[in-house]
C-alpha cells in the first residue's frame, strides 16, 4: 500500500494525508522509525494518528505506513511468563535487545516464536468441530492448562491433528469447512482489542470471587463476572487493596494492568509476586498472573490502549474456561489518556475536559466482564470479573470518572483518607461503600454458611451504623453519658472494626483470611457481644464486660494460622465460662 | 547549511508562529534572533504543514515580526555533561553563570530521556539517613524513592531541604554521592540561602546547580527540572553516584506550564492547569530510581508550595499520585514553633517497609513506629477534647496520651537545625517517650522487643519521677 505523509505533529497526535486507503482504528507505522500508531479519525483523505511512542523528531513530510489491521494482540501459550507493555511488547526482551531504558521503534512480537510447547490433542481427524471446541492442550504453567480452540467464524472436519513439541506458529491442525476449503490452525490467534471476544451466551454470576480480605467477602463481596470499582485519594491505599486482591483472589487467572502508575510498584509486583504461594494450589502466584504495566511515564496513547490490551487477554481465558479476575489500576489515568487525545483533537469537551464519549468508554468497558457460556460445544462456563481502581482528584467522589464508573460497576468500595490516616487498613468504609451482588450470593452463602452467617453480617452492619449514630453525642458529651446498652454497642462496633475488619496485608498470616476462619471470627465477636446484652440484663456493670481479659483473645484470634483454626471453639468456650464468672459474682456480691 | 527564516507571524504570550518552514521536527530547538543581534532559544511545540508553532524560552520582549529571524537546529535540546559540572553553577538552560571555565563536554544528552523500562528496575530499599526524626523514624526516605515536601508559603521548607541534602547519608558505607539542585521561579534569596549553605559545608564540591529566579523568564523553568534531571541521570547511571535531587518549586513550573498551554488555547482541566500535567510530572518525577546493574541511583525531593495549604490543590494531588509518599508541613505546628513542622499523621513514605528493619536500621523500628504513630494519633484526639472541655475534664488515660503528644511534638519531632541524629537516637527516644505510657496500652509492639528495650527506658522514667 502506498505510504501516506505527515502534515501535522502536536504531542502524540499525528496528522497525516493521502491516507484514503486505511481504515479507521487501524494500525500504521509512522515515519522511518516505524512508530506505532492506530487511526482514531478520518477527514477526507486526512487521518488523525494517535501513536503509541514518543513522538519528538517527527517532521512534516514523513512517511505514514498504513497496516491494513487494527490493534490487535496475539493470543496463545507464552502469555503468563512475560511482562508486557501497553501494546503487548514484552518488557523483559525489550530489556534484552535495548538496555534500560525503552527507546523508539521497537518491534517485538507478543508471543515467542522460539518456545516450544507440548501440544496434546483432544480430537483426531473425522471429527465435526465448531469455533470454541478445543482441539487439544499445553501445559502453559503447572497451574495453568492451557486450551487450544477453535478460532471464532471457523467450523468443518477435523483432517489432520499434531502433537508434541511445537512453536506456536507451527500448523497444529487442518480443519475442512463446509465449502471443502482447508484451514490452517495454529496456536496462535490474533484478536482487535477493541472488539469483545464472542461467547453463547451471559448467565448471572452466582458465586463470591473469594479474595481472601474480610472486610470485602463479609461486608462487600463481588461475585466470578462481577464488576467493582475502587475509588480514593493517594495514600488511602488503592494499591494495596488492588495486590491484595492480585494475590489472594481465587481465580484461576488474574490479569494485572498496572495503567499510568508507579514505575517502582510495577517492580515491586515483579519483585513480591515470584515469592508468593497460592494458598489454594501452594505453587507461586506469578505461575497464574498476566502483567501489564505501562507506567505513568510511559508514551500516554498506550496507556489508553493498555485497559483494552489487559481484558482481551483476560477474554480469552475466560473463553476456555476459566475464572479470570483483571484489575486495572488505574482507570483514571485510562479516561486521562481518552482526555488528552481527546484535547488534542480539539473536540468539544464534557465535563471536567473530558471527551463526551467518557460515560460509553467506560461501561464498554465493564460490559466486557461477566459470567459466560462460552463457545463450544461443551457449554462450559468462563467467568471475568474486572476491578477498576479510580484515583478522583482530591479523592473527590463527584469527579466525573468516578460517577461514569459507579453507574455501571455493582460494587463500590470507598476508600476514606480519615480511615487510613487512623491507619485502618484496609481502609474501606463500612458506611459508604456497597454491593449489588448480595442477594445474587444469598442461595450459595446459604448453602454453604448457613442463615447464622447471613445475620451475622447483617447485624454486624446495624451496630456498626449504630455506632456511627452514637458517636455524635460522644462527641458533645463524653462515652460516660451514654447507657450502659449503648455503651455495649460501642465496644462491640470497635471489636468489629479492630478485630474483624483491619486486616495487616504485611502479616504473613493476616494478608489471606479463608472464608471458613472468617466466619468463625465473625461468630466470635457476636458471641461475646450476644453474651455481654446478657450479662447487662442480669446486672453486670459494663466496665467489667470492658475489662474482661479474653477480649484480648479476640483481638489475637485473626493471627490463627489457617491450619489451627480449631483453636477459635477454645476462646468460644473461654469467653461463656469468662461470663459465667461475671454473673456468679454479681449475683453473689447481691 | 541551516536555513533561515524570517517569516514570523504571530507572537502570542509566549509562543510565535512562523510559516513557509520546511523540514521542521516536534520538539526541535530554534534559535532565534532579535533585531537587535540578541539570540534566544525556543523549541517546536507543532509542526503543521509549512507552519510551525514554536515556544519562546526566555520571554517575547523585543521580538517583532518583521525583522525576526528563526533559524532550526535540527536536534532537540541537549545538555553538555562531564564529570567537571559537579562544582558548577548553571542557568535555568544549562549554561554556566558562575564565571568558572567552560565545560569540556564528554557528551550531549537529550534532555528528555526515554522512560526506563520497568522490568529494568531495582527495587529501592537502602535506608537513607537524614538525621531528622521525623523522616528516618515516621516517613523513612530510601535510595531511588521520590519524596515531595508539600509546603505553604512562609514555612520552612527550604532549610528543611538544605539539612536533607546536608546530612543525607547511607549507614556504614563509603559511597560517592552528589546533590543535583534545580530552583524554578525562587527568589534570589531563597536561592543564596542554598548556596551559601552548600559553600558554607563544602558540599558544593559535590553539586550541580541549575537556577532559574523568580525574575528569570517564566517559560525557561519548563526545561529547568529536565536539564537537572539529565545531570543527575548522566552522574548516576554513568559515573556510579548516588544523587540526590532537590527541585524547588514544582508550584512554580506547573503556573509555567499553565501559562504555555493557555496561550495555546487548550482545553483546561481543573483550576486551569493542562489536562496533561499528570502525564508531564511523571515525565519528571519518574525519573527518580534504580537500574538493576547499576550502581548509581537517584532519589528525589521535590518541593512544592500548596496554594493555600490546600492538599487538593491539583498540584499537590497530582504530585501525590506519583510520588512515593509525601511529607507534609503544617503552618499550626510552625506557629508552636516546632522545626521541621511536619504534620505526621498526613505525612507517608510509601517505601519505608522495605527500608527499616534488622540489618537496615533495627528490628524494632516497625513496632516503634505503628506504636507511636497510633499513641500520637490518640493524643491529637485528646487533645482536641481538651480544647472542649479542659485538661481537668480528661480520663486519666486520655491525659497520659494528652501529654504524649506534647512531649513527642518537642521531644521527638522537634529538633536543631544543625542536629544531625542517628537512627539509634531517634528510636531510643521513641522508647523513652513510650516508657511515660502504660505499658498494657503498648499493644502494637511484639512482647520480645516490650522486653528487650522497655525495661532500659521504665527505669530512666520512674529515676526521673523520683528526682522530682
Amino acid at each position: 500500500m502506498k505510504p501516506g505523509r505527515i502534515v501535522k505533529v502536536a504531542g502524540p497526535l499525528v496528522v497525516a494525508d493521502n491516507m484514503t486507503n486505511t481504515k479507521i482504528y487501524d494500525v500504521v507505522r509512522v515515519s522511518e522509525m516505524k512508530l506505532m500508531g492506530e487511526v482514531i479519525e478520518m477527514r477526507g483523505d486526512e487521518a488523525s494518528i494517535q501513536v503509541y511512542e514518543e513522538t519528538g523528531g517527527l517532521g512534516v513530510g514523513a512517511p505514514v505506513y498504513p497496516t491494513g489491521e487494527a490493534l490487535s494482540v496475539e493470543l496463545g501459550p507464552g502469555l503468563i511468563e512475560p511482562i508486557y507493555d501497553g501494546v503487548q511488547r514484552p518488557l523483559n526482551i525489550i530489556m534484552d535487545q535495548a538496555g534500560n531504558r525503552i527507546t523508539r521503534g521497537i518491534d517485538i512480537p507478543g508471543l515467542s516464536r522460539d518456545a516450544k510447547w507440548d501440544f496434546k490433542p483432544s480430537v483426531k481427524p473425522g471429527d465435526k468441530v465448531e469455533e470454541g471446541d478445543v482441539l487439544g492442550t499445553v501445559q502453559e504453567t503447572v497451574l495453568v492448562l492451557h486450551r487450544v480452540m477453535v478460532p471464532p467464524g471457523v467450523r468443518g472436519t477435523v483432517k489432520k491433528i499434531e502433537s508434541g513439541e511445537h512453536v506456536v506458529t507451527d500448523r497444529i491442525a487442518v480443519i475442512e469447512d463446509d465449502n471443502g476449503k482447508d484451514i490452517d490452525i495454529t496456536m496462535i490467534t490474533r484478536w482487535p482489542v477493541r472488539t469483545p471476544r464472542p461467547y453463547k451466551e451471559k448467565v448471572m454470576p452466582t458465586e463470591p470471587l473469594s479474595t481472601g480480605q474480610r472486610v470485602i467477602d463479609a461486608f462487600f463481596p463481588i461475585t466470578k463476572g462481577g464488576t467493582a470499582c475502587v475509588p480514593g485519594p493517594f495514600g488511602s491505599g488503592k494499591t494495596v487493596v488492588q495486590h491484595q486482591l492480585a494475590k489472594w483472589a481465587d481465580a484461576q487467572i488474574i490479569v494485572y494492568v498496572g495503567c499510568g502508575e508507579r514505575g517502582n510498584e510495577m517492580t515491586d509486583v515483579l519483585i513480591e509476586f515470584p515469592q508468593l504461594t497460592d494458598p489454594h494450589s501452594g505453587e507461586p502466584l506469578m505461575l497464574r498472573t498476566i502483567l501489564i504495566a505501562n507506567t505513568s511515564n510511559m508514551p500516554v496513547a498506550a496507556r489508553e490502549a493498555s485497559v483494552y490490551t489487559g481484558i482481551t487477554l483476560a477474554e480469552y481465558y475466560r473463553d476456555m474456561g476459566y475464572s479470570v479476575a483483571l484489575m486495572a489500576d488505574s482507570t483514571s489515568r485510562w479516561a486521562e489518556a481518552m482526555r488528552e487525545m481527546s484535547g488534542r483533537l480539539e473536540e468539544m469537551p464534557g465535563e471536567e475536559g473530558y471527551p463526551a464519549y467518557l460515560g460509553t468508554r467506560i461501561a464498554e468497558f465493564y460490559e466486557r466482564a461477566g459470567k459466560v457460556v462460552c463457545l463450544g460445544k461443551d457449554n462450559r462456563i468462563g467467568a471475568l470479573s474486572v476491578i477498576g481502581a479510580v484515583s478522583p482528584p482530591g479523592g473527590d467522589l463527584s469527579d466525573p470518572v468516578v460517577q461514569a464508573t459507579l453507574r455501571v460497576v455493582r460494587v463500590f468500595w470507598s476508600l476514606e483518607d480519615k480511615l487510613a490516616y487512623r491507619r485502618h487498613f484496609p481502609a474501606i468504609s463500612w458506611l459508604t461503600s456497597y454491593s449489588l451482588y448480595v442477594p445474587n450470593l444469598e442461595e450459595y452463602l446459604l448453602k454453604e454458611y448457613g442463615k447464622e452467617w447471613i445475620d451475622n453480617v447483617e447485624s454486624a452492619l446495624a451496630i456498626l451504623q449504630e455506632e456511627a449514630e452514637l458517636e455524635e453525642i460522644v462527641r458533645l458529651v463524653g462515652l460516660d453519658a451514654l447507657s450502659p446498652d449503648k455503651r455495649l454497642i460501642m465496644e462491640t462496633a470497635k471489636s468489629i472494626r479492630e478485630d474483624f475488619l483491619h486486616q495487616n496485608a504485611f502479616d504473613d498470616v493476616d494478608t489471606y483470611s479463608s472464608f471458613e476462619k472468617m466466619v468463625k471470627l465473625m461468630e466470635l465477636v457476636l458471641l461475646f457481644h450476644s453474651l455481654a446484652e446478657e450479662a447487662l440484663n442480669a446486672g453486670v456493670p459494663v466496665v467489667d464486660i470492658a475489662l474482661l481479659p479474653e477480649r484480648e483473645r479476640i483481638a489475637r484470634a485473626k493471627f490463627t494460622p489457617e491450619d489451627k483454626l480449631d483453636e477459635f471453639e477454645k476462646i468460644k468456650d473461654e469467653i461463656r465460662k469468662a461470663f459465667k464468672d461475671l454473673k456468679e459474682k454479681v449475683l453473689a456480691e447481691a | 547549511m541551516i536555513k533561515e527564516y524570517n517569516t514570523v507571524r504571530e507572537i502570542v504570550g509566549p509562543l510565535m508562529l512562523v510559516e513557509e518552514v520546511e523540514g521542521v521536527k516536534y520538539e526541535e530547538l530554534a534559535e532565534i534572533e532579535l533585531p537587535n543581534g540578541d539570540l534566544r532559544n525556543g523549541r517546536v511545540l507543532e509542526v503543521n504543514r509549512d507552519r510551525a508553532l514554536i515556544q519562546l524560552l526566555e520571554g517575547v520582549i523585543g521580538v517583532n515580526v518583521r525583522e525576526t529571524k528563526v533559524r532550526f537546529k535540527g536536534k532537540g535540546m541537549e545538555l553538555d555533561v562531564a564529570e567537571d559540572i559537579l562544582g558548577r553553577v548553571f542557568d535555568g538552560q544549562g549554561r554556566p553563570i558562575d564565571k568558572g571555565p567552560k565545560i569540556i563536554p564528554e557528551k550531549r544528552l537529550d534532555i528528555n530521556s526515554s522512560p526506563i523500562n520497568p522490568f529494568a528496575r531495582d527495587y529501592p530499599s537502602e535506608f537513607i539517613q537524614t538525621g531528622l526524626s521525623t523522616i528516618d523514624g515516621l516517613n523513612t526516605l530510601v535510595r531511588g524513592q521520590k519524596l515531595p515536601i508539600f509546603s505553604g508559603s512562609g514555612l520552612p521548607h527550604a532549610k528543611m531541604a538544605a539539612q536533607i541534602a546536608r546530612q543525607a547519608r547511607v549507614l556504614g558505607v563509603e559511597e560517592e554521592f552528589a546533590v543535583v539542585f534545580a530552583a524554578m521561579g525562587i527568589t534570589f534569596e531563597e536561592a543564596q540561602f542554598f548556596i551559601q549553605d552548600f559553600q558554607k559545608t563544602g558540599a558544593i564540591e559535590r553539586s550541580v546547580l541549575f537556577v532559574n529566579l523568580a525574575n528569570d523568564p517564566a517559560i525557561e523553568r519548563i526545561s529547568t527540572p529536565r536539564f537537572a534531571l539529565t545531570a543527575a541521570e548522566y552522574l548516576a547511571f554513568e559515573k556510579d553516584m548516588h544523587v540526590l535531587v532537590i527541585l524547588t518549586d514544582m508550584t512554580n513550573y506547573c503556573e509555567a506550564l499553565r501559562e504555555v498551554s493557555a496561550a495555546r488555547q487548550e482545553v483546561p482541566g481543573r483550576r486551569g492547569y493542562p489536562g496533561y500535567l499528570y502525564t508531564d510530572l511523571s515525565s519528571i518525577y519518574e525519573r527518580a530510581g534504580r537500574i538493576r546493574g547499576k550502581k548509581g541511583s537517584i532519589t528525589q525531593i521535590p518541593v512544592l508550595s500548596m496554594p493555600e495549604d490546600d492538599k487538593t490543590h491539583p498540584i499537590p494531588d497530582l504530585t501525590g499520585y506519583i510520588t512515593e509518599g509525601q511529607l507534609v508541613l503544617s503552618r499550626a505546628m510552625h506557629r508552636r514553633g516546632i522545626y521541621p513542622p511536619v504534620d505526621v499523621l498526613q505525612s507517608l513514605s510509601r517505601l519505608k517497609d522495605k527500608g527499616i528493619g534488622e540489618g537496615k536500621t533495627r528490628e524494632d523500628h516497625s513496632d516503634v513506629f505503628n506504636q507511636l504513630f497510633a499513641a500520637y494519633a490518640r493524643g491529637l484526639e485528646a487533645r482536641e477534647l481538651e480544647v472542649i472541655l479542659g485538661e481537668a475534664a480528661l480520663s486519666d488515660i486520655d491525659r497520659i496520651f494528652y501529654r504524649f503528644a506534647e512531649d513527642f511534638e518537642r521531644r521527638y519531632i522537634a529538633q536543631e537545625e544543625t542536629e544531625d541524629r542517628g537512627i539509634e537516637l531517634t528510636l531510643d527516644t521513641g522508647w523513652e517517650l513510650m516508657a511515660s505510657l502504660p505499658t498494657t496500652e503498648l499493644k502494637r509492639i511484639r512482647v520480645a522487643f516490650l522486653e528487650k528495650y522497655l525495661s532500659r527506658f521504665k527505669e530512666k522514667v520512674e529515676e526521673k519521677k523520683e528526682v522530682s
